[in-house]
């Protein structure tokens, strides 16, 4: 297998990728100064009346979960997975108009989206759960966005298959087979949340229909709401395990190992949203269940990313020279923004894992259901092993798109770092909190409830979050000089494409198709949820009037 | 296909201990009686009027052992202050009646989603007196922070 490739992404294509990253960093600065204001309000500072615009704690909220995981997330994933597919297959994508479409749907319901949060008539926190109502162009611009991931996976599809006429016998580049994956997995996931948009929550916020069944829209939304943080995970993964080794000097430790761990996110990120619903009346215990051992197993492919990942770093670490069982560490390019930034971001994220499993683990759910202990969670997951990875990511992928140096490459250190510290305290601080009964999505300051226990705990989440907004501040800094001020250079940083250890020529067919995953995953969704779906279906549901309480 | 056999390790490794976490998980079920929220399709056998969300109420079955009928509405829970000597044991009927709240009675596990249209049951016995702060745990608009209430388990 090629890695080295004289193929340079055509304009369209790296436009493209500059304007989506573009738009979800901006979204995610104003993310994070909601987030700050959150840590300080928590610490009883509230800061929200300095603020034009945002005239509550629940609306800088809900600003703070959309921007985040869904605007920033998506919108740099589509600008990734466009370059990755194109690079990786050198060739550009399949429809160029498709692709400019897909870029203007997703950018008008963006606007949609925006208008609706900025002005307080979507306060309803990223879940959007029913009957909590928001304004229609909340609904319409989310699902605009929902259907331009879904025209993405359709050119993405086309330009592979398109490859795949032409190479008949190749095995598709790990890099665009991972972003294949992640789209395709997506593509299954989010079936539930277009139903609910389309049939539940977009006519009945028009007023074209009475009321919702509460528990049938939450069931329908955790359909697709945890399988999107495997669309939020899986682009951080592309990056560490097919980029992240060449970065530092070293080789994919199992190529077999590595597809087979995307390949099973396909078939058990989707049947595991009863873990979100647990302490739901209405769900029977026996799915839950079953959602909790599947939850179990999808934990496994991530057992295998953490051995693979840190085998092919450690041959990195032993190409350069580093001895012993630990001094391979030592021997990593530290001095690397975008290689520090990812390490950083899997220690943090391993301990995201462990939490994950707590919250998975059916009657422990009991203790830090709706917790701080979950924000505490996924802050370590979405919030650093994704986030730190795609700001790392940025760190060269930037200058490879603009073709000028990174600006400063001490900043960017500090910039790592300060995020590895800050979320370490805060999301100690919050599961702290949070096995303290700390409830969650609450504006604890102003609760007439504040324990006593909590006091120290969302202290020690304050300073975390605001070494969390210096650290953005830096990143914001460095990305906005990168792009427009630092000297244009020539030497354009390569794209860093790792070569597996070991040619594998007997590698199973299986690991380089989709179809047979799709199946598995199609009998395995429909088991794990049909009965329960069909039964919500066909029973009377209560609905809900709903009403807009912000 | 070629597996390193530390690698082999490291997943046989994996799969048990999720093995380990299960089996502790069935066990603090089927025998400790830990249980989470499920279907209810019949009323307690003890109720002589059938809880609904209409209104909140506190019940004596017997001594020692008392119902709950809880309705969460925005902002408030009825009943918000429950009183019952320590050793009692309460079975909660949990109810929402305009969006979705939460029920969380701190430091025991009484911990459930309210939904519009189902009904939550949980069984708690308070051995030890003293206040027990509980509060809406889902975001339920501008006043979520100020819904909470207690349960005073009180001395004999």
């Amino acid at each position: 297998m090629a890695a080295e490739t004289a193929y340079r992404l055509e304009r369209p294509e790296k436009r493209l990728t500059l304007w989506y990253i573009a738009i979800g960093f901006a979204h995610l600065a104003v993310g994070i100064l909601m987030g700050f204001l959150q840590g300080m309000e928590h610490a009883g500072i509230n800061l929200y009346d300095a603020i034009p615009l945002i005239k509550h704690y629940y609306q800088g909220l809900s600003i703070h979960g959309v921007f985040n995981v869904l605007v920033f997330t998506t919108f740099f994933i589509a600008g990734f997975l466009t370059f990755v597919t194109s690079y990786g297959l050198e060739r550009p994508m399949h429809s160029r108009t498709l692709s400019w479409i897909t870029f203007g749907v997703m950018l008008v319901g963006l606007l949609m989206v925006d208008w609706s949060l900025l002005t307080n008539r979507a306060s309803v926190l990223y879940t959007s759960y029913a009957p909590l109502k928001a304004h229609p162009a909340y609904y319409i611009g989310l699902a605009l966005i929902v259907v331009g991931t879904l025209l993405l996976l359709a050119n993405m599809v086309m330009t592979y298959l398109g490859w795949r006429r032409d190479n008949p016998d190749k095995r598709t580049p790990l890099m665009t087979f991972g972003a294949l994956t992640t789209v395709i997995m997506w593509g299954l996931a989010s079936v539930g949340i277009v139903v609910q948009f389309l049939f539940l929550l977009i006519p009945w916020s028009l007023g074209w229909t009475d009321g919702v069944d509460p528990l049938f829209s939450r069931t329908l939304f955790w359909f697709s709401g945890h399988p999107i943080v495997y669309f939020w995970l899986l682009p951080a993964y592309i990056s560490w395990y097919f980029l992240l080794p060449r970065q530092v000097g070293g080789k994919l430790f199992s190529e077999p190992l590595a597809r087979l761990s995307f390949l099973l996110f396909i078939p058990l990120s989707l049947p595991v949203g009863f873990h979100h619903q647990f302490l739901d009346p209405g769900v029977s215990e026996g799915y839950k269940a079953v959602h909790a051992l599947l939850t179990f197993a999808v934990f496994m492919p991530s057992m295998i990313t953490a051995f693979t990942v840190l085998a092919s770093i450690e041959t990195g670490g032993r190409a350069r020279g580093g001895r012993g069982l630990f001094g391979w560490i030592r021997a990593l390019p530290w001095n690397d923004p975008s290689v520090t930034g990812q390490l950083l971001a899997m220690v943090l994220y391993s301990l995201g894992g462990i939490s994950g499993l707590v919250n998975a683990s059916y009657n422990l759910n009991l203790v830090v259901h709706n917790t701080l202990f979950v924000p505490g969670h996924f802050h370590l997951t979405v919030g650093t092993a994704t986030a730190l990875t795609f700001m790392a990511i940025s760190y060269w992928l930037i200058p490879h798109l603009r073709e000028r140096q990174l600006w400063s490459r001490k900043l960017a250190l500090v910039q790592t770092w300060l995020w590895f510290f800050g979320m370490a305290f805060m999301s100690r601080g919050m599961s702290w909190a949070g096995i303290e009964g700390a409830p969650r999505r609450t504006a604890l300051g102003a609760s007439t409830y504040f324990l006593e226990e909590w006091v120290n705990p969302t202290r020690l989440a304050a300073i975390g979050g605001v070494l969390l907004t210096i650290s953005g501040t830096l990143f914001f800094i460095n990305l906005i000089l990168t792009w427009v001020r630092a000297p244009r250079t020539t030497e354009v940083p390569e794209v860093p494409v790792a070569v597996p250890l070991q040619d594998e020529p007997n590698m199973p067919t299986i690991l380089d198709r989709f179809k047979p995953w799709v199946v598995a995953t199609v009998i395995i969704v429909t088991i794990a949820y049909g009965p329960t779906i069909f039964r919500l279906v066909t029973t009377p549901g209560f609905q809900a009037p709903g009403m807009s309480p912000f | 296909m070629h597996i390193h056999r530390y690698e082999r390790a490291w997943i046989i490794l994996s799969g048990a201990l999720m093995i380990v976490f299960i089996i502790a998980i069935a066990i603090s079920t089927l025998a400790l009686g830990v249980e989470i929220p499920g279907i209810r399709n019949r009323m307690a056998q003890v109720a002589t009027a059938a809880p609904t969300p209409d209104a909140g109420w506190i019940r004596e079955l017997a001594p020692d052992r008392y119902e709950v009928n809880l309705v969460a509405r925005a902002w408030a829970f009825d009943p918000h202050e429950i009183r019952v000597p320590v050793g009692s044991t309460v079975t909660f009927y949990v109810h929402a009646a305009d969006i979705l709240h939460g029920f969380k009675i701190m430091d025991t596990t009484v911990s459930m989603m309210a939904i519009p249209g189902q009904m939550g049951e949980t069984t708690y016995t308070f051995d030890k007196p003293g206040e027990y702060v509980f509060a809406c745990h889902e975001y339920c608009g501008i006043g979520h922070h100020f819904m909470a209430g207690k349960v005073i388990v009180e001395e004999r």
